[in-house]
C-alpha cells in the first residue's frame, strides 16, 4: 500500500470515525448535562428570539471593547472567510467532500482559492506569533491553543506546497496534505477546534438563559 | 541487416537520408534531455553501432507491449533502429519453436555473454512454477538463467516493471516484477500498459550511444520520459487551473475539452510521456480522446480504486461506518452525561446530609 493509498483509505476512514464519534459524544454530553431547575419567576418568556439575538450580538464586538479588539476582530473574520473559501470551494476539495457526503457544489478558480489559502495561512502565522509574544495572550494560552492553531495551519501549508509541487513528488505531497487533515480530524473533538460545533449552540443557550432573567445580551 | 553492417550503413540501404537520420538523433537527444552538443555524439555513435544482441522474454503478459512496439507506424527511423538490433529470441515473433527456439536463446547467451540486452515483458509468477512456462522452463528459472550474462535488463511494460495486472489483488499467481528477482544487474523500467514505442527505442538509442543506462527515477524509469506527470504536461491543464471540469463524459465541459480530474483522471500522479510524445505517430493520447489517464505506468495502478474516482476522493469503506461512529459517539455522550448526573446527584445528597 502506498502512502497515498493509506492516506485516502484506512487513515481517512479511522480519522473520520474518531471525528464523528468524538463530536457526537461531546455535543450530546453537553446537551444532556443536568441543569438545576430554575425556580425563579421568569422576567419574560425567552426562546428563539433571545437565543438568535445573542448569536448575532456576540458576532459583533461590544462597543466598549471595539478599539481594543479590532485586530482580533478583523483578522478573525478574515481568517474564517479565507478558510471557508479555501476548504469549501477548491474543486478537488469538493470532490473529497462529495466522496463523504454524497453531494457536491460549484467550485471557484484555483487562483482565487490559492489566494484565499495564502491569506488564511498568513493570518494564522501572524496570530500564532502574537499569541506567543503578547504578554497577556501568552499568559492565557495553554497547550490546546497552540496545538489547535498548528494543527489547522499544517493542512493549509501542506495544501499550498502540494498545489505548487514543491520539494517532493506530487503523490507524496498529496498524501502528506491528506494526513495533516486527518491529524486535524483526530484532534478536532478533543481540543478547542470543537468551538466549530459548540459556539452557536452555547451562544443560543446563553441568550435564552439571559432572556429569562431579563438581561439584554 | 547483415551482421557486418553498422547501423548507419543499414539505414542508408533502407533509404533513410542523412538529414532524416540527424533529425531522429536530434529528437532522441532532446527527448532524453541531452544538450544540443550531444546530437553529433548520438549520430556518430548510432551510425557506427553494431547490432547488439537482444533476448526478449515474455512471461505473464498480454502481448500488448510487443504489439505496441512492433505496430508503431511503419516505417519510421525508430522502427528501423528496432529492426537493426539483433533480436535473437522473442518467442512471440520468432518462427522457431520448442527446442530450436531455446537453442537460439542459449546460443545468443553464449556468443554475447556479458554484452547482450535482456528485454522482459510480463510479470513472473512465484506461486507455482507451473503457472507459466516456456518449453517446460518456469518463468522464474528462465529469467534467472538469462539475466546472468546480460549487460542490462529492460523491463518493458508495467507487468515486468512493477507486477502490473497479474499482481492486482488478490494476486493469484504470486506475480512479481523483474526487479523483485534480479538484483545484481542494471534494470531499466519502461512502464506503461503498454509503453510508448519511442520510449523503448529512446532507451535503446541511449544504450547504443553511451553504453550506459540513462538517468533513472526512484522507480527505475528513465527520467527523460518519466520525469514529469501527465498533468504537468497536459494540454487541458489551463482548464484545471480555471476550475473548469467535465462532470460527465458527454456534458458541455466534456465537449469543450475541459479538465477530466472529476472523472477520475490520474494524470496528477502518473509519470509518463503520453502528453508530449503521444501515440499513433503523435496523433493523440487518452486525455486527447476525452478519457482520463488510468495511471497505467504506475505501480499498483489496478488497485488504486476505481479509474473513475477522483484522486482527492477517499478510498474507504461504506458511509454506513460513519453512522456506526455516530451511534458509538451517541452512546458515549449519553453514558458520560448519565455518569456526570450521577456524580452531581451524589454530591448534592452528600451536601444535604452535611448541612442537616
Amino acid at each position: 500500500m502506498t502512502l497515498l493509498d493509506f492516506a485516502r483509505g484506512p487513515a481517512l476512514q479511522w480519522s473520520l470515525i474518531i471525528l464523528v464519534a468524538g463530536i457526537v459524544w461531546r455535543v450530546l454530553g453537553a446537551i444532556l448535562l443536568s441543569t438545576r431547575k430554575d425556580l425563579s419567576t421568569p422576567r419574560r418568556k425567552s426562546g428563539l428570539k433571545d437565543g438568535m439575538g445573542t448569536i448575532a450580538s456576540r458576532s459583533l464586538p461590544a462597543s466598549a471593547f471595539e478599539k481594543r479588539i479590532r485586530f482580533q476582530h478583523i483578522t478573525g473574520y478574515a481568517w474564517h472567510l479565507a478558510l471557508f473559501v479555501t476548504v469549501l470551494f477548491f474543486g478537488p476539495h469538493i470532490l473529497f467532500f462529495e466522496s463523504i457526503l454524497g453531494f457536491g457544489w460549484p467550485n471557484l478558480p484555483n487562483g482565487v482559492v490559492l489566494f484565499a489559502g495564502a491569506i488564511a495561512l498568513a493570518i494564522l502565522i501572524a496570530l500564532l506569533i502574537r499569541r506567543a509574544t503578547n504578554p497577556v495572550q501568552k499568559l492565557i494560552s495553554n497547550a490546546d491553543d497552540y496545538i489547535s492553531v498548528i494543527i489547522v495551519m499544517l493542512p493549509l501549508l501542506t495544501g499550498i506546497i502540494a498545489f505548487a509541487h514543491i520539494g517532493a513528488r506530487y503523490e507524496t505531497l498529496l498524501a502528506i496534505h491528506l494526513l495533516s487533515i486527518e491529524a486535524m480530524f483526530i484532534w478536532f473533538p478533543f481540543g478547542k477546534l470543537m468551538h466549530t460545533a459548540m459556539t452557536f449552540p452555547s451562544r443560543f443557550q446563553a441568550g435564552t438563559s439571559f432572556g429569562r432573567r431579563g438581561i439584554k445580551a | 541487416m547483415r551482421k557486418d553492417q553498422n547501423l548507419g550503413e543499414y539505414l542508408r540501404a533502407q533509404g533513410v537520408s542523412r538529414r532524416g537520420f540527424l533529425k531522429f538523433c536530434s529528437a532522441t537527444a532532446s527527448l532524453m534531455a541531452l544538450p544540443p552538443s550531444a546530437v553529433a555524439q548520438v549520430a556518430e555513435a548510432l551510425a557506427s553501432a553494431r547490432r547488439p544482441s537482444v533476448i526478449w522474454l515474455s512471461f505473464q503478459e498480454c502481448t500488448g507491449c510487443t504489439e505496441s512496439l512492433t505496430r508503431s507506424h511503419a516505417p519510421t527511423v525508430e522502427s528501423l533502429i528496432f529492426d537493426a538490433i539483433s533480436l535473437d529470441y522473442h518467442h512471440t515473433l520468432q518462427a522457431a519453436a520448442g527446442e530450436g527456439a531455446e537453442n537460439a536463446r542459449m546460443a545468443a547467451m553464449e556468443e554475447n555473454d556479458g554484452e547482450y540486452l535482456l528485454v522482459v515483458d510480463g510479470s513472473i509468477p512465484t506461486g507455482n512454477p507451473g503457472f507459466s512456462t516456456i518449453a517446460g522452463i518456469s518463468n522464474l528459472d528462465m529469467l534467472k538463467e538469462t539475466a546472468r550474462g546480460a549487460a542490462a535488463v529492460i523491463a518493458v511494460g508495467t507487468c515486468a516493471a512493477f507486477g502490473g495486472i497479474p499482481q492486482a489483488f488478490p494476486n493469484p499467481t504470486g506475480a512479481v516484477s523483474v526487479s523483485d528477482i534480479i538484483t545484481d544487474k542494471p534494470i531499466i523500467n519502461v512502464s506503461g500498459c503498454p509503453p510508448i514505442p519511442v520510449v523503448i527505442t529512446g532507451v535503446l538509442a541511449h544504450f547504443l550511444t553511451f553504453g550506459t543506462i540513462p538517468d533513472l527515477d526512484p522507480l527505475g524509469r528513465p527520467t527523460a520520459f518519466f520525469g514529469q506527470t501527465i498533468h504537468d504536461r497536459c494540454y487541458r491543464r489551463p482548464f484545471y487551473e480555471r476550475g473548469e471540469f467535465a462532470h460527465t463524459f458527454d456534458d458541455e465541459g466534456a465537449r469543450k475539452g475541459w479538465c477530466l480530474y472529476e472523472l477520475g483522471c490520474k494524470g496528477p500522479t502518473s509519470y509518463n510521456a503520453c502528453a508530449t510524445l503521444k501515440w499513433n505517430e503523435g496523433t493523440s493520447f487518452p486525455i486527447g480522446s476525452g478519457h482520463g489517464c488510468l495511471g497505467c505506468s504506475e505501480p499498483g495502478f489496478w488497485d488504486h480504486g476505481s479509474f473513475y474516482k477522483p484522486i482527492s476522493a477517499g478510498l474507504w469503506g461504506p458511509r454506513e461506518t460513519l453512522l456506526g461512529a455516530a451511534a458509538a459517539g451517541a452512546a458515549l455522550g449519553i453514558g458520560s452525561a448519565m455518569a456526570a448526573r450521577a456524580r452531581k446527584n451524589k454530591a448534592l445528597k452528600e451536601a444535604e446530609a452535611d448541612s442537616s
